[in-house]
This record gives structure tokens, sequence and C-alpha cells, in this order.
């Protein structure tokens, strides 16, 4: 059995883009992980992977690894790549993007392409905060927790992803954590074989700004907060109401089959096409 | 539209200026083409959702005009001839991913059908107030190619070289039309599309382990391999170095810089295309471009039929702009006219070129009409 760091450092970009912009403990590099392992597991070529990501953290990810990559403009990955999963249906598009990226700036179209259910992966890195500007609240940061734009505490509320994405349209919605590795790559393969719009959203640990503003403790504290406040989905269902409160569900939340964007596509042009009639 | 038969050779027709756009993308390959609903450029994205998937391309409405601009960029990457179509509002929105396509090199047409402005202004109504958004839009330094058409049959001819340059230099091409170009109807023949010249972008002639996405070579044009291929590049809108991964190295970034300049500045020659009129023995010049050189050449040949020595100036090429030309014109010109439909923009530059050797008058209409070729031939007649 090969071990885990020489399965990872097969898709790893070493020789020219090492060390990497993520401080130590955070949680992006774990998910690096998770979302290689998946791919290694599917057995999926490389070259036929585009990473398309935005601006922040966690959107740094596609320099670092081994596929088609495209690191784009704040909060638009999800158009670039529908732009490139229309001119190439066959590649396996993942998007790589965080909180103040998908919901923020890039809330349009996010909401649009979980309704146009184009076959996208979506891997949404949930830090609460933005990192990269150094500690701001986010559409994601929960009413009364601090950030360096929230100083007397967040008035404004977060979304509830899953449901925002449910209800945009996509049919596949999960949520996984940093600290369920394991649980978080088979999220990521499931969101990857699905065929449209998916959403894997992925809780993480930002101890260098969240954590520290929000006095949670380190990376390690963080992650012992993600176990003891979560619950698969599966174990949910049995427990009464009073036994899931403060508890954040994780798994499949949502998955349906809809028709796929490119295919309906397809369709029309097998209608209509008059160049190659008669060939 | 009942029958739309693009492929038919040889064939005169009544078209609308956007339509011509639209056939004429086909017509040089594009076959992916997003965008968002605005007047006076609806009809380009109407045309290209009827008629794309006919010829095996894809038409994308998207969320907005960011959103149509990434998606283009995106599309391009993965090796397909792309463009999207606006107005100036729309324009506005797309100069983020404008200004990323100039930084990552890639290959896409942006037609801006001008109305007036700012904000939202007149969306039925005439101007060329854009101009200067064309050349300094996005925020950076870079160098932006920019054609202007003034007829149907430009709108056609002049796509189909927009998407030819921006193959040849792997950058965005902006045609710029207006809403009474975009909206009128003239008769034109449309060519045999096996006889239209297409250039594709060059590709890479080395094994992926050797290739560079922004190679710097002594031409500056780097080859470009596309998603899929096999290549597994990096692409970004941070500053990179040649491989494409962002770097903060002093020499790598002014590297970049100067790449990004010198492949439009040292081609600028391929690129500049002015129709003159009756320049040969002019002392005095209409200088005009779209709309505005309609009048401005019927405004010359009245004035020629007072005996006055005045030629017309035409730039097809606004950006980069044609300043060798006008250049070598200014001994023999004592006077340059700028006709333009906005309160003065085209006019700096012609200012900057000329360095006070001839003198420049300006003659301009902002009001959301036309300028007629009376006003323009009064202009002449009472400066000359």
């Amino acid at each position: 059995m090969e071990l885990i760091s020489e399965v990872t450092h097969k898709y790893l970009r070493t020789k020219k883009k090492f060390p990497n912009v993520w401080c130590a403990g955070c949680g992006i590099g774990i998910v690096t992980g998770a979302i290689i392992r998946a791919i290694d597991k599917l057995e999926l070529d490389r070259n036929e992977i585009v990473m398309v990501s935005g601006i922040g953290c966690s959107s740094r990810m596609p320099v670092y690894v081994d596929f088609n990559t495209l690191h784009t403009t704040h909060g638009r990955a999800l158009p670039f790549a529908t732009g490139v999963k229309l001119a190439k249906p066959n590649m396996k598009v993942i998007v790589i993007t965080g909180d103040g990226d998908a919901l923020a700036i890039g809330g349009n179209h996010f909401i649009h392409a979980c309704r146009r259910n184009i076959d996208i992966t979506t891997i949404l890195i949930n830090n609460r905060t933005y990192g990269m500007t150094g500690g701001q609240f986010s559409p994601a940061t929960p009413f009364m927790k601090f950030g360096t734009t929230a100083p007397y505490g967040n008035r404004e509320r977060d979304f509830e992803i899953s449901m925002l994405a449910k209800a945009a349209g996509a049919p596949f919605v999960a949520r996984g954590t940093t600290y369920h590795v394991v649980q978080l790559q088979k999220l990521i393969e499931a969101a990857i074989v699905k065929k449209g719009f998916s959403l894997v959203e992925v809780i993480s640990q930002c101890h260098t700004l969240y954590g520290r503003l929000n006095k949670e403790g380190g990376a390690v504290e963080m992650m012992v907060w993600q176990k003891e406040h979560t619950m698969p989905i599966e174990a949910a269902k049995n427990l009464p109401p009073e036994k899931l409160k403060d508890k954040i569900l994780t798994g499949i939340l949502w998955n349906t089959e809809l028709s796929e964007y490119c295919e309906e596509y397809d369709k029309i042009i097998a209608e209509v096409r008059q160049d190659t009639k008669g060939e | 539209m009942k029958k739309d038969d693009a492929s038919a050779p040889e064939k005169s027709m009544l078209l609308q200026g956007n339509e011509a756009c639209a056939r004429g993308a086909i017509d040089a390959g594009v076959r992916f083409f997003a965008g968002y609903p605005i007047t006076p450029s609806t009809e380009i994205a109407e045309y290209l959702a009827r008629n794309l998937p006919k010829v095996g391309g894809k038409f994308i409405q998207m969320e907005d005009e960011l959103a149509s601009m990434a998606a283009i960029i995106g599309a391009s990457l993965a090796g397909v001839k792309s463009m999207t179509a606006t107005s100036g509002p729309g324009f506005s929105l797309m100069q983020e991913n404008l200004g990323y396509a100039y930084m990552a090199e890639v290959p896409c047409v942006v037609i801006d059908v001008q109305r007036g402005g700012p904000s939202t202004g007149l969306p039925t109504k005439i101007s060329q107030s854009d101009t200067m958004q064309t050349r300094w839009g996005t925020h950076g330094d870079y160098y932006p190619i920019v054609l202007a058409p003034s007829s149907v049959g430009e709108c056609f001819d002049l796509t189909i070289r927009a998407v030819n340059l921006s193959e040849k230099y792997r950058t965005p091409v902006i045609l710029l039309t207006d809403e009474v170009i975009g909206h009128m109807r003239e008769k034109m023949t449309l060519p045999d599309p096996k006889k239209i010249k297409i250039i594709n972008r060059q590709k890479p002639a080395v094994p992926p382990d050797w290739y560079q996405h922004f190679e710097i070579n002594p031409h500056f044009i780097s080859p470009m391999a596309s998603f899929g291929e096999g290549y597994r590049f990096n692409v970004t809108g941070l500053t990179h170095d040649p491989f494409g991964f962002p770097t903060s190295q002093p020499k790598e970034i002014a590297d970049k810089l100067s790449k990004l300049k010198n492949k439009i500045m040292s081609h600028s020659e391929d690129m500049i295309q002015v129709k003159d009129e009756l320049i040969e023995d002019a002392s005095i010049a209409v200088l005009a471009y779209g709309s505005s050189a309609r009048a401005a050449r019927q405004a010359i040949r009245m004035a020629r039929q007072k005996k006055v020595k005045v030629g017309l100036i035409n730039p097809l090429t606004i950006w980069p702009f044609p300043e060798d030309y006008l250049r070598r014109l200014l001994n023999q010109l004592k006077l340059i006219l700028v006709v333009e439909l906005n309160q003065g923009q085209l006019v700096g530059e012609v200012e900057r070129v000329s360095c006070g050797k001839s003198e420049i008058e300006s003659l301009n209409r902002y009001d959301g009409e036309l300028i007629t070729p009376q006003q323009v031939f009064n202009k002449i007649m009472e400066v000359k």
C-alpha cells in the first residue's frame, strides 16, 4: 500500500511552486489532500481535470497541484469554469472557492451555477473569514462573532450555505469538515462522480485570524470543536431535536436527479445542426 | 429569420450592423458566445443564440456581464474561439475580467455597441463616448487593439479581423461600434466563407515538460496550448513568470509587463488600418471614426466642390493609435478637424501626436443624435 504522502506528492507541482502561502495548521492543505486522494481513488486522468478558483487563501490551491489550473478573479471562478466546461464538456471541472469568494463577491454566480445545473464540482472551504486580507467578517461569519471589520461583534447573520444551494437548484449538496478527513474524501468522490452541479462545503479552521479574534484557540482546539459540534446526517435521523441542538449536520445533505446543462445544450445542437448534415 | 443559410457563397443581402457582426463571428470561427441582454447590442446575442448551435457552437446567457466575460475566457482557454457583445454599462462591468484576459493573454473578442453615458445614459441613442474606456477601461498598464467600423460591411469584415488579430496576438480585441452602426441596415455582399482568411492561435511545438505558457521570445507572442491537451499549465491574473506561476521578483514582473507592451507595439503596423480619402493634396484633414466618419466623408466631398483642399482620415484601428501614419502628414496638414460624438476623446491623442505642428480643431456632438454632413461641412468652411 502506498503511503498517503506518496499519493499526494504524485499530484503536486513540487519542483516549481512550494512552499505554499498557507499558515501552519490551516485547514486548506487538508482539503487539498482529500481532493487529491479522491481523484487518485477515482483513477481520473489528470490531463482531463481543470481546477478553477477565485481569489483568497483557498483559491491559491490550483497553483500547487498538477492539473490544468485556472486561478481567476475574485468571486468569478464559477463563470470561468462554466466557459471551460461548455467548451470541453468531457473534462472534469472542479472549482475551489472560499466563503467570501463564493458567497459575497461571487454570490450571484454561485446561485446561478446551482440553478443552471452545469456539471461542475464546487468545493467551498468555509473558514468563516477573509483570511488573505487579514480576518474581516464574511457572509459565513456567525452573528456576534468577531472580525477586524466587526470589532464590536458581527451584527449580520451568516448564510445557511447548504440550504442556499439547494434552494437555488443544486442537485447535490454535501458538508464535511477538515477534522473528518475520511468522510471528506468520500464526499468529494461522490461530488465528482455526480452528473450536475455539486457542492461540498468544508468547515475549516483559520486559527491565526478567526480563531484568535474569537478566542477559539489554535488549529487543534478548532478541530476538536468541529468534532464536538458536527454529526453525520445518518446518525441525526434517529435523534430527538434537543440532542441536535448546536450540531452541524455532515454528509450528503441533498441528492436528486436533474438534467444537466451541457447535455441539454447538446440536444439543441443535435436538433438544429446544419454544417454536418448529409455527411 | 426564416431561412438562415449562412454557408451560401457570395450573396447580396440587406443586413443590420449587429447581425453582420454576428455573421462575421461565425465565419471567423467563433464557436462560443456568452452574453447578457443590453440595448443596443442584443441582436448579436439573439442571432448567435439561434445560429451558433447550427454550426456546432454554443451560446450561453450568463447572469451578468462579469460572468459573460469570464465565460468567454474560460472557453478560449479550452481552445474555442470566443466572443461577447455589450454596450456601455455592460462594458464597464466587463473591465475586471477584460483586464484578466490582457494579463493572462487570452484571445477573445468583445463588441461594444456604444450608447450614451455616463451610467445608464441613453440606451437607445448614439454616442462615441466609450473611446477612451476602450483604451484605459481596466486598471494597470496594458495595450488594447480596438477596431471601429463605420458601415455594415465593415462590421462584418472587422469582426473577422478582430477574431484573427486576437488569435494571432493572444490578446482581447475590442470592436467598437455604436447604436446607429449596430441598428442600421445596408446592402452588403457576403463573401464565400471558404475564401475568408482565418488565423488560428499558434500551438506549442515542444513537449509538455518544456512548455512555458507565457514564454518570452523575440516576437513576444507565446504559443498557446489548450486545457486538455496534456500541457497542464497554470493561468493566473497575478503577475506571473513564463510558466504562469505567481511571482514577486522585480525582473520577472518587469519582463511580463514589457512583453505585454511589446507584443502590441512592435506589431502595431500589422494591426493599424486607416481608410483615407482625398488626402494626397489636402491641407486640411477631417479625422473621424465609426458613425461620424460617414458624415465626414460626405462633408469633405461637399467642401471639395467649394475648392477646399480637404481630405478624410478614417482610422479603422483606433488603438494602437495610428500615430506614424498621422506624423507623416503633419508637414502637409495645416489643420486637423477631429469629429466625435463625445466631448472630445480621441482628439487628445491627435494633439499628442501633432505636438503643435498642425492646428487641431474639434467638432463634438453629444445630444444623442448623429452629426450631420452639413454640420461637418459648416465647420470645415468656418476653420479653413
